[in-house]
């Protein structure tokens, strides 16, 4: 039987929707997400409140969760399934496709970048990666483990396109931290 | 420049106040109810859902109410109601071949399959007023009915198409541009242009397609039908994955037949029109199909030499919507502005008259 | 398209869905009035309403393109093992979430023959016949030209 989306999906919706704001606006801040919903593993909670809040029928979306993570998905947003360089978001619960062939956006257009969500073992408020950029009072550190290797190098490649770019979201358990394409990692 | 004025909240809720009892007009009368007007005033609502991009008869018809009969300020309200819904998908092609047909009429040939159908039109009507229907003038008769239904009707420009008088529009899978998700970009395709038209101000459009007929391009356009009637509304809902109906929605279409002079790879033929609105509005389908092909005068090579050729002109200024909002920003203060202005003429008043002192 | 309602080879599920759809709250009440109550639904999703975007195509046949949305409600709802769902044109709360309750329940081949006589079999009939009253009223005014070799 399917899981539920969120228990009130217009009130939840919107704190979601806050907490990636809050997350995408002081880049490696720790934010909580709450209430979130639980969906079908390995979707994490907080990967699946992000897919409730942002995605609907006008955002091709593209995950690796597996078939029940798909239908619940697809049950709670309407959005439709895209290959990863057509997707808008991605939800990557494994290794995410290579970085460089997602949708960066255009000159014109680079908000339409993809936003790559992304759950890792755990987040930590201290931590080796050192984040600099604006959201940020001269710097901030952030503890992140398990990121796919090469994960960084991967994402440093893509600054010389900015303003195109894309914006990552790390998710563990009901927490995010978000590293938009203006931070840098030191 | 604007600056920044607080004050005259009080003035705003006594003015809003005012305004609700103009609304209410003399109270000695009943208050009508957005149900009667729905019903009784459906084109003035029809006009709403069309300019206000909108398809809910109950909600356009609030929106007049609310408005005073405003029909411009009641499509911005619908406009802005309808921009806090969230949009479930999309639907597929409205089949109109398989319209459930109230009215068809060709001024192209007199006996096609299925007839002329003059359905409820005010056409014939000797437009003297009914001084009985002031007040209540009481239950109308029945219309009649015949024996049998309509039977198919086969489109006039499907006719003319076998014959291979008349350019087909080739039917593509392509996704088509939504002006909703991403601004105008010229030059516009077609698909963004009838977006646009179809919500566009029938005023303007009416006024638009008139003038392509006074000389201002190049037509030399005949009704090749216009249709009206309930169209089936198909949808996939993502959770089921197969199409099901999810209602009818009654729809105008005026297909305007014109010459094409040809040209080195295409034989002297006829081009369509086309026109599509919400409700009964032939008025408004006829001027969208003018407005329509006067637009494909640079797809079919033809001189642009009018305003309803300009694809920039027509597409910027069809929306009754951003027309008021730029408008009406006018009424918001420009203090700042002015002050500037009347200082930059002070200053060349004095040179001019210095000027002329000098001179003299 | 191959699932098209409009389509000769639509399913019972398309085509009961698509009756349910036309009819108003009002109507299903009364109707479900002649059969057993339905067992009880859960709501998975909604009722909640939002908007279709409807589409036309250039000259009625040729390049699809974005005409103007319409608002819906849609409802998804459990009964027992069965899902059922409704998406329908307007914001009937009640309509959406009873039509999705008498989808799930025609699942249930115990109660489907019930319903289809006691409320989609009706309803569907008297759909047709509002349609067929419209067909006989616009054929009242289809025009019978008089020409000169008619009245000869």
């Amino acid at each position: 039987m399917m899981q539920p989306g969120f228990a009130d999906p217009v009130l939840d919706a919107q704190s979601a929707f806050r907490a990636v704001l809050e997350a995408l606006s002081h880049p490696g801040r720790i934010i909580p997400i709450a209430p979130a919903p639980i969906p079908p593993a390995p979707l994490s909670p907080a990967m699946g409140a992000l897919a409730l809040a942002l995605c609907d029928a006008d955002t091709p979306v593209w995950q690796d969760g597996g078939a029940q993570a798909a239908d619940w998905l697809r049950f709670h947003t309407g959005a439709p399934f895209a290959e990863a360089p057509a997707a808008m978001f991605l939800f990557a619960t494994g290794r995410p496709p290579a970085l460089s062939t997602l949708n960066l956006g255009t000159d014109e257009v680079p908000q339409d970048g993809a936003t790559l969500v992304l759950n890792v073992a755990s987040l930590k408020a201290q931590g080796t990666l050192r984040l600099r950029g604006p959201g940020i009072k001269d710097e901030v550190s952030l503890g992140v483990e398990g990121l796919p290797e090469n994960f960084l190098a991967e994402r440093a490649a893509l600054r010389p396109h900015f303003p195109r770019g894309l914006d990552i979201v790390f998710c563990c358990g009901a927490q995010i931290a978000a590293l938009p394409r203006t931070t840098e990692v030191i | 420049m604007y600056v920044s004025v607080k004050g005259g909240e009080s003035a705003i809720a006594n003015a809003h106040a005012w305004l609700a009892e103009r609304r209410r007009g003399d109270a000695a009368l009943p208050e009508i109810t957005a149900d009667q007007i729905a019903e009784q005033l459906g084109l003035a609502v029809e006009r709403v859902m069309a300019e206000g991009a909108c398809i809910d008869r109950d909600l356009a018809a609030l929106a007049l109410k609310q408005a005073r009969g405003d029909s411009t300020e009641a499509a911005f309200l619908l406009r802005a109601y309808r921009n806090t819904l969230p949009r479930f998908g999309y639907a597929a092609p409205l089949d109109t071949a398989a319209m459930q047909v109230q009215r068809r009429i060709s001024a192209t040939y007199k006996d096609l399959p299925g007839g002329q159908v003059l359905g409820p039109s005010f056409d014939y009507t000797h437009r003297l007023l009914e001084l009985d229907l002031a007040g209540r003038k009481g239950e109308p008769d029945p219309a009649p009915q015949a024996d049998t239904g309509v039977t198919p009707m086969p489109r006039v420009t499907e006719m003319l198409a076998r014959e291979g008088l008349m350019a087909r529009d080739t039917a593509t899978d392509a996704e088509p541009p939504d002006l909703t998700r991403e601004g105008l970009r010229f030059p516009a395709i077609r698909a963004l242009a009838l977006q646009s038209m179809a919500r566009g101000d029938e005023g303007f459009l009416l006024a638009l397609g008139y003038s392509t007929q006074r000389g201002y391009g190049n037509a030399h356009p005949f009704v090749g039908e216009i249709r009206m009637g309930a169209v089936p509304v198909e949808f996939t809902p993502p959770e089921l994955g197969f199409a099901i109906d999810i209602g009818d929605v009654v729809v105008t279409e005026c297909q305007m037949v014109n010459q094409f002079a040809g040209n080195n790879e295409t034989p002297p033929q006829f081009t369509r029109g086309y026109g599509l609105v919400p409700g009964q509005n032939e008025r408004k389908a006829m001027a969208m199909s003018l407005v329509d092909r006067a637009l494909r005068a640079s797809e079919l090579g033809e001189e642009i030499t009018a305003p309803a050729q300009d694809a920039e002109f027509v597409l910027y200024h069809c929306d009754n919507v951003e027309s008021t909002g730029f408008v009406e920003h006018l009424k918001l203060p420009h203090y700042v502005d002015f002050q500037s202005e009347l200082e930059k003429l002070r200053g060349i008043r004095a040179r001019w008259a210095a000027d002329r002192g000098e001179k003299s | 398209m191959t699932n098209a309602p409009t389509s000769p080879d639509r399913t019972d599920r398309q085509i009961w869905m698509s009756v349910l759809a036309r009819a108003s709250a009002e109507a299903l009440r009364e109707h479900l009035a002649d059969v057993p109550p339905l067992p009880a639904h859960r709501r998975l999703k909604g009722p909640d309403t939002g908007l279709v975007m409807l589409r036309g195509r250039a000259g009625g046949d040729g390049t699809a393109f974005n005409l103007m949305e319409a608002t819906v409600t849609r409802c998804t709802v459990s009964m027992g093992e069965h899902m059922g769902h409704a998406t329908v044109m307007g914001r009937d709360l009640a309509q959406a979430e009873l039509a999705a309750a008498i989808d799930a329940a025609l699942q249930n081949p115990e109660l489907r023959d019930a319903l289809m006589a006691s409320v989609v079999e009706p309803l569907a009939a008297s759909q047709d016949s509002a349609r067929a009253e419209t067909a006989r009223k616009a054929e009242a005014t289809r025009v019978n030209f008089f020409t000169m070799a008619t009245m000869r």
